[in-house]
């Protein structure tokens, strides 16, 4: 469906604000992206105004600095450390409250209906990290009702990205610059020789009938070059590249590599590369009860394979050491994700590459198992 | 979506059962039956070698295997070693009281794929619970199989489950059944050693054997090597794997094993699927 030839129109700046007014008055709540404590998040949106129109980040390893720039781009950033899973996965959610009752116990399930929510300003990375997250909490096995009541009903506008950072790789892992399905909208910023415009292109049937609805004119043919030259030069221009080619297979076969012991003397085992990424997906669930024991609640968090008690079992954690819980964090991202779900647990957005507080970098990392392969993986599953 | 829509039930909610009996198998485990809170409640049906998340109020969740007979049904039966707060907390919960249920979960036994074999039986300690509804199983169709062989260490006679029931299985036709210990006491008369010492006494037939193992890991891969030896084929072998687990379902990402989910890939794998990642330090 979300072909060049659907709907395309070029919309204005002021039609943008309208079309953050038409969502609200269809009922969404807006979030897109906003300037926020010294960089760029997706918040609650009211008006055009909100946007971080000027703003742009630079993004290296271990740093994202909150810039000016002099065009006024509405999206001149690339990804910020909020990602979607923030909404259709929160951070923490409560599932069950409980009342004691006469040595038995009732559960009530309360969770309230989350809001209608229309996103403004979602690359295709995070498009793909969604897609990505589907397969793991919607379309495996089971179904997360929690996540899919959040997902079902959300109206996504992407854009295009135009502005990737030097922290991006998303032209490596084929998932950008340009957002190619699950968007309802998708927008191309275009800003130079005074002029500010947006290329959208509807990519569903609610997108469409969205777009009828603004102010718009014809694209001209001179505005989907420009578009198209833009997200050429995006992905061109990327500084980071990563060799996606059997890198499963790379990974299993140097499991005891001695790069895992220069990796874990620099890894802090903080968790913000997974509580960044928009794909990383383990929760903890805790028992809360009040003091006299009448009532308790399950919550569900974020939680990390980079603590020692996410392996805890009887007698101790599995992964004990900084090296084992990295090697299973990157395992997992670039090969075992594979094996479970078919695709890379990987979107080459870059956020676990700028919040590392220690700038380690994926890209540099799986680079160096490549150019030392070892000749130390010193067992093959053998019993002798 | 209108407000009104009530979303159906997920996984995550669990469902309160009654705790019918609780059974002291030995000084710090015991056996949990839970029954019906209500007419209308139905429990469900179980393979040999599931397991349920079972759920103390106020206090937490675990995943803990059923260890009854599969053909009883409206009745969920588990054996609970007391190591940690919810473990304590389910041992010492009283008759009446109810304990929260999702599942059962995961894979099962081999037992429909191991007809005319013969089954033989590895425990190590807490893991004969898994294992006891796999022999249940065997003796309640015992024309269907052929010999069954239980081989089982636990740490000191004290700690032996189910003392009686083993007793007992050894009278019947074809079956064989060896308990060892690591300590044995001045009373104890019995095998003093490692499970994998009990090996000596038995002569296996590897082509027909089917062998279901589950204890501690380590002695697992030591099992592992002994049947190896014996001949037996890496999918002749099946394991029962033990992680952290949060959910039971593939979301919390705890029970990952190389490229498993322990919880609906396994717990019981053939050691052709492990054993690429059971011998891996900190996998």
């Amino acid at each position: 469906m979300p072909t060049r030839s659907a709907s395309a129109a070029a919309l204005s700046v002021s039609a943008l604000a309208e079309l953050i007014s038409t969502l609200q008055a269809r009922g969404y709540q807006v979030i897109g992206p906003a300037v926020r404590d010294g960089t760029i998040v997706y918040s609650p949106i009211e008006r055009l105004e909100d946007l971080p129109a000027g703003f742009s980040m630079e993004q290296e390893a271990g740093a994202c600095r909150l810039v000016k720039r002099n065009d006024g781009a509405v999206f001149g950033y690339a990804a910020g450390p909020r990602s979607l899973k923030s909404f259709f996965h929160p951070a923490e959610i409560k599932l069950i409250s409980a009342e004691r009752d006469n040595g038995t116990f009732r559960i009530v399930s309360d969770a309230p209906s989350p809001p209608r929510t229309a996103f403004i300003g979602v690359r295709a990375c995070e498009i793909a990290a969604v897609r990505i997250q589907d397969r793991v909490l919607l379309e495996d096995r089971y179904k997360d009702t929690f996540y899919e009541t959040r997902r079902a009903h959300a109206f996504i506008v992407a854009v295009n990205c135009t502005a990737p950072a030097d922290t991006c790789f998303c032209a490596s892992t084929n998932t950008g610059p340009r957002a190619r399905e699950g968007f309802d909208i998708a927008l191309t910023e275009i800003v130079d020789d005074g002029r500010h415009v947006f290329l959208a292109e509807a990519g569903s049937a609610a997108g469409k009938e969205l777009l009828r609805e603004l102010p718009k004119a014809e694209p001209a043919a001179e505005l989907r070059k420009a578009a198209e030259k833009a997200l050429q030069d995006a992905a061109g221009s990327m500084k980071r590249r990563l060799d996606t080619d059997g890198l499963a297979q790379l990974l299993y076969d140097n499991f005891d590599h001695p790069h895992w012991d220069d990796l874990a003397s620099r890894c802090l085992c903080c968790a913000n590369c997974t509580l960044v990424c928009p794909t990383c997906f383990c929760v903890a669930v805790d028992e809360a009860s009040d003091v006299d024991g009448r009532s308790a609640e399950r919550w569900r968090r974020w939680d990390s394979c980079f603590t020692q008690s996410f392996s805890y079992i009887h007698g101790g954690s599995v992964r004990h050491s900084p090296k084992s819980r990295y090697r299973q964090w990157l395992t997992h991202k670039f090969a075992s994700w594979s094996d479970q779900f078919g695709t890379l647990g990987c979107v080459g957005c870059g956020r676990c590459i700028a919040w590392c507080p220690v700038g380690i970098d994926v890209t540099r990392e799986l680079a160096a198992f490549r150019t030392s392969p070892a000749a130390v993986n010193s067992q093959g599953g053998s019993h002798d | 979506m209108s407000a009104l829509t009530l979303a159906p039930p997920d996984v995550m909610i669990p469902v309160a059962a009654r705790l019918a009996t609780v059974d002291k198998e030995t000084h710090d485990t015991f056996t949990l039956t839970l029954a019906a809170n209500s007419r209308e409640q139905e429990l469900p049906a179980f393979a040999p070698g599931q397991f349920s998340m079972l759920y103390v109020f106020a206090t937490g969740e675990l995943p803990i295997s059923i260890s009854g007979d599969p053909a009883e049904r409206g009745k969920l039966v588990y054996t609970v070693r007391s190591v940690g707060k919810v473990t304590h907390a389910l041992v010492t919960s009283r008759p009446g009281e109810s304990i929260g249920v999702r599942g059962p979960f995961g894979t099962a036994w081999p037992l429909k794929e191991s007809y005319g074999r013969d089954v033989l039986i590895v425990a190590g300690g807490i893991g004969l619970a898994p294992l006891r509804p796999a022999i249940l199983h065997v003796l309640r169709h015992r024309g269907d199989y052929g010999r069954l062989i239980v081989l089982y260490g636990a740490r000191s006679p004290q700690d032996l489950l189910f003392r009686k029931q083993l007793s007992a299985w050894n009278y019947v036709p074809d079956t064989l059944i060896i308990n060892t210990v690591d300590y044995g006491g001045l009373s104890w008369r019995g095998n003093v050693g490692v499970v994998t010492t009990l090996f000596r006494h038995v002569r296996l037939q590897p082509a027909r054997t089917t062998a279901m193992v589950c204890g501690p890991e380590i002695m697992m891969r030591y099992v592992v090597r002994e049947l190896l030896a014996r001949g037996l084929s890496d999918e002749d072998i099946h394991l029962s794997m033990e992680r952290n687990m949060k959910c039971a379902v593939g979301f919390c990402g705890h029970c990952q094993l190389g490229p498993y989910f322990v919880c609906k890939d396994g717990p019981i794998f053939t050691y052709g699927k492990l054993k690429r990642w059971m011998d891996r330090y900190e996998l």
